[in-house]
């Protein structure tokens, strides 16, 4: 079989044919020609505009052979370049290719020097990740390859050598794959960052991105070029999705769950068609939910066919021996999370079965792309809803990927911690004025609004703290020298620069390893590694209890230093769920494909019929919310009341506002006792009786969801939200306040987080406009708490609340309020626990105690 | 929220412990008071760990200072002790008071005034504080109490110390909270740090080997209004 990316000849038109002998040396055409392949249009077009100056976005679907396309112009341009004649200098790097993955590099490493090698190129190839051994770097920086192979943060870390400048000087183009999954993160700060600097070396450099579809290609047009000039962009090549993808929903002859996320329930349905098929590839939204599924599979699994898990807190000798039997075809089914979601060549799929809702229509695209990486033949792909409203997402999300929309969230403005970063990287390069790391700063498009005086708080932030209270002028990291370049203090500063540098923050978690039973790994220094579980949910966990890892039911022994103990505990349950919910929310886009979908009676009969009944069911005893409504139910239920709302704006924006909700619903006197939230709907309960309240309008549900909720109450509930915290750690961490690593000791999560918590604290009590703490707010208004949202909600809603106050619970409000006890409540119900706690202490030994 | 006021009430008075025949507040703030002699103590203060920290490039927030001044202000408007005790590693460092910002100096020195103030050595600051006022003692006795910065590894009873930077840990409902506490068997207490950027240890961590009789062991957690009297058995590792 060819590389994936090539196409016979039959199947190319003839101008491509003309095009590739004005374009391509001769040795390309002849190996084409031996090889009995041509090169596709959109490769030959991304030739020629590389050819004549430009940089250039491609976006095509997998299988269009990107790679090549994203490095011909180096390879053909250093097929031509003049031989090195011996005692002449070491030239630079040619092309710089950027990926996500390190193992995306080592991948384009053999896929690539395979042509390479055949054409007789007189090029190198090599990697540079965080694997690569120290020998092999310095000999890098002495002898540099063409093509360089690396990460974002490793690239960080070439632009804080002092020797950049002279590193980069030859430097032709920059290949930057998976684009569309690096400009999200803050990863794609840095890296847009790094970019800038680049150019300030090289002024013609050019950008090749490649990307997936997207929502607004021309956000990444925008990204790949200089913003000198602003909005300017770069060329775009968009190649056409292939066959339209054979995609349904799994109609069970079972009952679909009200709630929950396992789909259990289709078990034996997903087997068969695992047996029916070569090898499918199942996804899953959450570990859990995939190491559920491993265990459901296996139970069921009689012919005992190889059926692998992978996700991306198992052990990475057990991730790699997966994915090589993967590679070689050896497997019939494998369970993974995202960690498979980008490009990488995995053997011969030809079903995905996807698990949970898609959350988003171009995520589904996406994963569904995996199946069958000849754009030619059709993707199929079977959609499995966990529970009745994911039933009404998969529908959503199926008819949009036939419809070919697009729903990737738009590009937020680049991160002051990463900023921070990059100042001190700058600075650990060569000392550098602020007027012209200003302008350079703001030729990179996450950055291209930045204001100076922003800047410049950035710049004092990283000499000294840059606080009000100036007494570290002492411990300055960086200085201006008399001519006004601002330099690093001390090589100290460097080194722990290049310690720290990256913007990836792992959250605390433990190795995994197996001891014998019973043993609480005091004297055993017990078996192998499983993986790693975070810290958080280890917590909970005590001597003896049972829950799932790495496909197997483990006990927990104990925890020592940084070390899990566990044993097997074969044929017992696992007692202890972990929770995980949906990582990604759900998109603002299928929201609405939802809600119409509710208020269309006609698309209900593309539903299976127990879900149509359930809906209908609703119309009856309550009612179904209009395309632009919102529907809030309330009702009495055991000694509680319940109101139930229906926003469909995704988990994070609903956990705001049940935390704000139930700050004025508790002013109003309704004394709010809990809340939960899902994807689809928010409920809280209280113990007066809300229904009762809203239609004597004290409150009216209009005063309830005001808008200005977003004003006060959301500035107070900042204040104390372990949201924040967690928001202001990762802050204090990518800007460099709190180091990750320290020369000679690492330290561990919890001390990390128990001393920014309190650096938090202090820092919003003294000075709550620090610049670091505006960073913090910015980063939690839009990724955790997804406030914009919520606001935009707010206002569609305004004047357009169905209240129906009920005597007992709706078939649409069941599914939530069977979540309520599964799910953690979050927020500040701490004390609440301690006074739990407190009370079956004083209940069993009686007051007298503590006199 | 949702329990009765007579709960809450009882559980209210938990605070007023015994050590050794003395009755003590534990309040929630962290410090300890004794109304029979009028002795408010008060652990672990780490003063000027924010510029320790600054010195070895670590720039963070240099108001710890500040806060935690702040905070044993309050303290000691509520009780207006005749005798403050600082058990220890009052600054982070041997230079730490020096290094004091002039402001804050001044404020300290304002509350010291008109009382008896004792700065017990500790390993961060074994030599007296530079320039200010209180007496510097290694350990100090009154009454059946007896002062220090270390927990001494005999059980002794009346032994008032910190040091450790006790907290505690409890799972309920799936949920874990950690919080800082006062630690007792009824015969000795290990106090909770109170500076504004101290960290905290486990009690049931090695460190705390052997110091209580874990019968009788009852965490004292800090909670937002209250103090939680939590029985050793509940206690979580970790």
């Amino acid at each position: 079989m060819p590389p994936r990316y090539l196409l016979r000849v039959t199947e190319q038109p003839r101008l491509a044919e003309q095009n590739a002998a004005v374009l391509l040396p001769e040795p390309f055409v002849r190996w084409f020609g031996q090889k009995g392949w041509s090169p596709r249009a959109h490769q030959l077009e991304l030739l020629a505009k590389a050819q004549s100056g430009q940089s250039v976005l491609l976006i095509a679907p997998t299988g269009a052979g990107k790679t090549l396309a994203g490095f011909l112009p180096s390879l053909t341009e250093l097929a031509n370049r003049p031989k090195r004649k011996p005692g002449q200098a070491h030239r630079g790097i040619h092309t710089l290719y950027i990926s996500p993955l390190k193992a995306l590099a080592v991948d384009i490493e053999r896929n690539l020097g395979k042509p390479v090698e055949e054409i007789g190129l007189p090029v190198t190839i090599e990697t540079r990740t965080g694997d690569t051994p120290s020998h092999k770097r310095q000999r890098q920086k002495l002898a540099p390859p063409d093509i360089l192979l690396t990460t974002p943060e490793q690239l960080a870390l070439l632009i804080a050598s002092n020797d950049a400048k002279r590193f980069f000087e030859d430097l032709r183009y920059v290949v930057l794959d998976e684009l569309h999954s690096l400009v999200t993160s803050k990863r794609g700060h840095l890296l847009a960052l790094g970019l800038a600097r680049l150019r300030a070396f090289v002024p013609d450099l050019q950008t090749i991105g490649l990307s997936a579809t997207v929502a607004d290609p021309d956000e990444l047009r925008r990204w790949l070029v200089s913003q000198a000039s602003p909005g300017a962009m770069s060329e775009l090549i968009v190649v056409a999705g292939g066959a339209k993808p054979d995609i349904s929903i799994l109609d069970s002859e079972e009952r679909v769950p009200w709630a929950g996320h396992s789909a259990r329930y289709a078990t034996p349905e997903i087997y068969r068609e695992i047996k029916r098929h070569k090898t499918t590839l199942l996804f899953v939204n959450t570990r859990s939910q995939a190491e559920l599924l491993f265990q459901e599979l296996w139970r069921v699994n009689e012919d005992t066919l190889p059926i692998a898990l992978h996700h991306g807190s198992l052990d990475v000798a057990q991730r790699r021996r997966v994915e090589k039997a993967m590679g070689e075809n050896a497997l019939r089914a494998i369970v993974a999370t995202s960690t498979l979601d980008l490009g990488i060549d995995w053997g011969d799929v030809d079903l995905v079965v996807h698990v949970g809702a898609p959350k988003g229509a171009s995520r589904l695209a996406q994963r569904i792309g995996r199946a069958n990486h000849r754009m030619d033949e059709p993707s199929k792909a079977i959609l499995i809803p966990a529970n009745r409203f994911e039933v009404l997402e998969c529908r959503a999300a199926l008819d949009a990927n036939y419809l070919g929309a697009q729903d990737t969230p738009p590009l937020v403005n680049g991160g002051l911690d990463v900023l921070a970063q990059h100042v001190l990287g700058c600075a650990c390069g060569a000392p550098f004025h602020a007027d012209a790391l200003f302008d350079e700063v703001r030729t990179a498009a996450p950055y291209a609004s930045l204001d100076r005086p922003t800047f410049d708080r950035i710049i004092d932030f990283v000499a000294t703290g840059g606080y009000a209270l100036r007494n570290y002028e002492r411990y300055a990291r960086i200085r201006q020298t008399k001519e006004g370049l601002w330099r690093v203090s001390n090589p100290a500063v460097a080194q722990q620069y290049r310690l720290n540098v990256g913007t990836i923050i792992e959250v605390p978690a433990l190795n995994v390893r197996y001891v014998q039973a019973g043993s609480r790994g005091a004297a055993s220094r017990g078996g192998r590694v499983l993986g790693k579980i975070e810290e958080a949910f280890l917590d909970t966990l005590t001597h003896g209890d049972t829950f799932m890892f790495a496909g197997k039911i483990l006990r927990f022994e104990g925890i020592r230093e940084n070390e899990c103990f566990v044993s097997n505990a074969p044929g017992s349950d696992a007692k202890v769920p972990y929770y995980g919910g949906g990582k990604f929310p759900l998109s603002t886009y299928l929201a609405e494909q939802v809600r119409a979908m509710l208020d269309d009676p006609q698309r209900w009969k593309k539903l299976p019929e127990q879900v149509a009944d359930w809906l209908r069911f609703q119309a009856d005893k309550s009612i179904l919310p209009k395309r632009d409504d919102l529907l809030i139910e309330t009702f009495p239920r055991g000694n509680r009341y319940y109101l139930v709302a229906y926003p469909f704006e995704g988990r994070l924006a609903h956990q705001t506002l049940g935390m704000l909700l139930t700050r004025r619903l508790d002013r109003a006197g309704a004394k709010p006792v809990g809340f939960v939230a899902t994807d689809y709907a928010l409920a809280i309960w209280s113990l007066a009786d809300m229904g009762w309240m809203f239609k004597n309008r004290k409150p009216s549900l209009a005063a309830l969801f005001d808008q200005d909720m977003l004003g006060d109450d959301l500035e107070a509930w900042f204040a104390d939200s372990w949201l924040l915290k967690r928001t202001f750690r990762n802050c204090a961490l990518i800007s460099g306040l709190i180091e990750k690593r320290h020369p000679g000791k690492e330290k561990s999560g919890r001390q990390v987080t128990v001393s920014t918590d309190l650096i938090y604290d202090v820092l919003r009590s003294h000075e709550p406009d620090h610049i670091l703490l505006q960073a913090t707010r910015t980063d939690a208004a839009t990724g955790l708490l997804d406030v914009s949202r919520l606001a935009e909600m707010l206002s569609r809603i305004r004047g357009r609340i169905m209240h129906k106050n009920l005597e007992q619970i709706s078939p649409l409000a069941v599914p939530i309020m069977l979540e309520i006890g599964k799910m953690p409540v979050n927020g500040e119900a701490d004390e609440m626990l301690l006074m739990d706690a407190a009370t079956l202490v004083e209940e069993a030994m009686g007051p007298e105690m503590f006199d | 929220m949702n329990f009765s006021l007579s709960r809450a009430t009882l559980i209210a008075e938990a605070d007023l412990v015994g050590i050794a025949g003395e009755r003590a507040v534990c309040d929630r703030r962290g410090v300890l008071y004794f109304p029979d002699l009028r002795l408010l103590a008060v652990s672990d203060l780490h003063l000027e760990k924010g510029s320790s920290f600054a010195k070895r490039g670590a720039l963070i927030p240099p108001y710890d200072t500040g806060a935690t001044l702040l905070r044993l202000q309050a303290v000691i408007a509520d009780y207006q002790p005749r005798i403050v005790v600082s058990l220890g590693d009052s600054f982070h460092d041997g230079g730490g008071a020096e290094r004091m910002h002039s402001s804050f100096r001044e404020r300290l020195e304002a509350m010291m005034a008109g009382r008896d103030w004792f700065w017990v050595a500790g390993n961060h600051d074994p030599e007296a504080p530079a320039d200010l006022p209180g007496e510097t003692v290694r350990e100090l006795a009154i009454g059946s109490l007896l002062f220090r910065h270390e927990p001494s590894k005999m059980r002794v009873q009346g032994e008032i110390s910190g040091h450790l930077h006790p907290c505690a840990r409890i799972v309920q409902r799936g949920r874990s909270v950690r919080r800082r506490c006062f630690a007792g068997d009824g015969g000795r207490m290990i106090m909770p740090a109170f500076g504004a950027y101290t960290g905290s240890l486990n009690v049931l961590d090695r460190a705390y080997a052997g110091l209580f009789r874990l019968e009788t062991l009852v965490a004292y957690m800090l909670g937002a209004e209250r103090i939680f009297a939590i029985s050793g058995s509940m206690l979580r590792p970790g």
